[in-house]
């Protein structure tokens, strides 16, 4: 089966002023279809970036990235949008809903820039709504909603064009823990449901929920286990139980919550693309 | 990954993302009323301004050229006249108008249909005791019905052989009945005019007053223009002529020049010793100010234009500023440069448009209250479908032109970046 990531030897060079910042320094990473990969790091460690570039939102300096057997690396802007519109979707940290747009308008959305599904993209975007169990709230302003449901709001959107790949860039972190959970429940069950699910986010919590861990530290991926197998986040369940007494992720404790102390462990210079 | 895919035709594609941007370009202006309504002030301004100029010129028009028609476009007169050059060897009666040229004009000039000479003298009319001390008598030819268009209500018309015989006979108006105490019908009566016996053989209606003729009606009488010459000889004389039609002013007043210029032996390069007045001349004299009225109307709308444009272009900056976010996710979800610029430039055009729609609205308003000003010669000032047309056209073009920066702006955005913006 075609891997729906395949990334080798990609670099991305920035030019920021006279400097150049080497924000991915040869990465590797090849992601199956139905996996659920967690990618984490500190800021600087180059995972923005490497997003960015998975995301087809940016283009790498050098290195080849397919993406569902599809070479991306030297497409145009035009094709790149047209890859971002059909075969990626995405989640953003701060849910990025149109605010005077309906649920069901924020979820049709990419389906105006699609040549596909002219006539039915009011009976998908209601589906997508389905999946995510916010049928009741179709007609509901982003204000109106909660933020788990707003970030429901954005998966759905995010699902409505069926992609072969969904990228969230830090799901929960403008989330309390309980719709952390939600969320979370929410991705666990798109991925038993097949979809490829990659995470980017700095919260164990979260990345415990993934089958795989891919940690990056100055442009270069530093581990990539299983997440079972994950020694850095097999030392944050045993730490967390030991202060709560109970294993995280059952979604009743009071979990750290974003910007706690426990973080990903390499803190490098601060070096922003 | 399952889900049927209808792969829509590019044209269906099209037409659906044409729709959609204008619904989601409405959506916003109507989401900013206030602040759009604020800024496409200037566009309101400057239409309004430029299409009740355009309208109120028109009825202007409509009303001088009503005016001009009662007073004949077809009509021409020529009188004689000492050039400044020759004012030491020539006197006024040297230059008057003969019957001789007369006949030798309607002889001769194919694009004059109707000539009449006419003189003019001050005289005392009575009808028993009722006199009036300084009347306007006129003499002229039987054809004087024709030219000036005031054929009688009563009685008979004047005759060639009134002329030919020199008769006492007189037309009056019905001023003059009033002034003079006339029977309704004097028609068999006799008048005394400057002491001689006239018959009364016809009734004229009192001239219609006019923009030229100023507002009052005076008391006219009207006898053979021999029969005056014969009290009188030298009053002044002149012509009145009719041409074929208003069409063929220049060639009537070529005509009658040429036709003059050789019978008086005027050397070429010397001055005419007559002058010439073609109504249509003043009309398209009238038309030229119209123009000029016009086009610093339309200097006065550019500029209101452009500043209402460059005020459009300033929204537009901000709007995209604003939206910032938004584009950085419509960019992420698939939307391609050219696609965001067109929202934008047609979100312009919108605002554009729908302050020219209001303009015009007010201006239509101001035009229908013009035409209902009394004593004011507007009442035929209407909205003419061009000048709608013109500035919707004119206003769309300025969102266009105005819009395109920011537009073009909002399209190479990096999406990154744009979803990065606080």
């Amino acid at each position: 089966m075609t891997p729906v990531i395949r990334i080798s030897d990609l670099h991305k060079v920035y030019k920021v002023g006279d400097e150049r910042v080497h924000a991915l320094r040869g990465v590797d990473l090849t992601i199956g279809q139905n996996e659920f990969v967690a990618i984490m790091g500190a800021s600087g460690s180059g995972k923005s970036t490497l997003m960015n570039i998975l995301g087809c939102l940016d283009k790498p300096t050098s290195g080849r990235y397919d993406l569902n057997g599809r070479h991306t690396h030297r497409l145009g802007m035009s094709r790149l949008a047209r890859v971002r519109n059909e075969d990626i979707g995405f989640i953003f940290q701060s849910f990025e809903l149109l605010s005077r747009a309906t649920a069901l308008k924020n979820v049709m959305l990419p389906m105006l820039y699609s040549r596909q599904h002219l006539f039915s993209a009011r009976r998908r975007a209601r589906q997508a709504l389905e999946r995510v169990s916010l049928t009741d709230r179709m007609g509901h302003r982003p204000n109106q909603l909660s933020g788990g449901q707003r970030q429901r709001v954005a998966v759905a959107r995010a699902l409505v064009n069926d992609p072969a790949l969904l990228l969230a860039d830090e799901p929960t972190g403008n989330l309390d823990s309980a719709t952390t959970a939600e969320i979370i429940e929410l991705f666990e069950k798109l991925h038993e449901g097949g979809q490829t699910i990659v995470v980017v986010t700095h919260e164990e919590e979260v990345a415990g929920h993934a089958e795989r861990i891919v940690r990056l530290r100055d442009g270069q991926i530093i581990s990539d286990y299983p997440s079972a197998e994950d020694p850095i986040h097999r030392e944050w369940v045993r730490s967390v139980a030991g202060a709560f007494g109970r294993a995280p992720g059952s979604g009743e404790q009071q979990a750290p919550g974003p910007g706690d102390a426990i973080d990903a462990p390499a803190t490098t210079a601060e070096v922003r693309p | 990954m399952s889900g049927v895919r209808i792969i829509g035709s590019p044209v269906v594609a099209l037409v659906r993302l044409a729709v959609q941007t204008v619904v989601l370009a409405v959506g916003q202006v109507w989401a900013n009323k206030i602040r759009g309504i604020l800024t496409a002030l200037g566009i309101i301004i400057g239409v309004f301004a430029v299409i009740t100029v355009i309208s109120g010129l028109g009825g202007m028009r409509s009303f001088v050229l009503g005016e001009f028609e009662k007073f004949g476009a077809r009509k021409m007169w020529v009188w004689g006249d000492v050039p400044d050059e020759k004012r030491a060897v020539l006197d006024w009666s040297d230059v008057r108008m003969s019957t001789f040229e007369a006949n030798l004009i309607l002889e001769r000039a194919s694009s004059i249909a109707d000539l009449t000479p006419l003189t003019s003298a001050g005289w005392e009319v009575a009808n028993g005791t009722e006199t009036l001390r300084s009347a306007s008598i006129r003499g002229a030819w039987p054809e004087w019905h024709d030219i000036e268009d005031r054929p009688t209500i009563a009685g008979r018309p004047m005759s060639r052989i009134d002329n030919e015989q020199k008769r006492q006979v007189v037309i009056v108006n019905q001023k003059a009945i009033e002034d003079l105490k006339l029977d309704v019908d004097p028609t068999g009566d006799y008048i005394l005019i400057n002491g001689r016996r006239f018959l009364v053989i016809g009734v004229v209606e009192d001239e219609q007053p006019s923009a030229f003729g100023g507002g009052e009606t005076n008391s006219e009488f009207l006898i053979p223009f021999a029969t005056h010459k014969m009290m009188n000889p030298y009053t002044g004389t002149w012509f009145a002529m009719q041409m074929v039609s208003p069409d063929v002013a220049d060639e009537a007043q070529a005509e009658v020049r040429f036709i003059l210029r050789k019978h008086r032996n005027i050397e070429p390069g010397d001055e005419d010793t007559f002058g010439m007045f073609v109504l249509q001349n003043e009309i398209e004299q009238f038309n030229q100010v119209a123009g000029v009225i016009t086009l610093i109307a339309g200097v006065v709308v550019s500029i209101s234009l452009l500043v209402g444009g460059i005020g459009i272009m300033n929204i537009m900056l901000v709007s995209v500023s604003e939206r910032t976010r938004e584009i950085g996710l419509r960019k992420a979800v698939g939307a391609r440069p050219p696609v965001v610029l067109l929202q934008f430039l047609v979100e312009a055009v919108m605002l554009c448009v729908l302050g020219g729609m209001i303009g015009l609205a007010l201006a239509y308003g101001v035009v229908a209250g013009m035409r209902h000003i009394p004593n004011f010669p507007l009442d035929q000032a209407a909205v003419p479908a061009w000048a709608v047309a013109l500035a919707i056209g004119f206003s769309a073009g300025v969102g266009v032109v105005f819009g395109m920066f920011p537009a073009i702006k909002a399209a190479a955005l990096n999406p990154i970046d744009a979803l990065r913006h606080e």
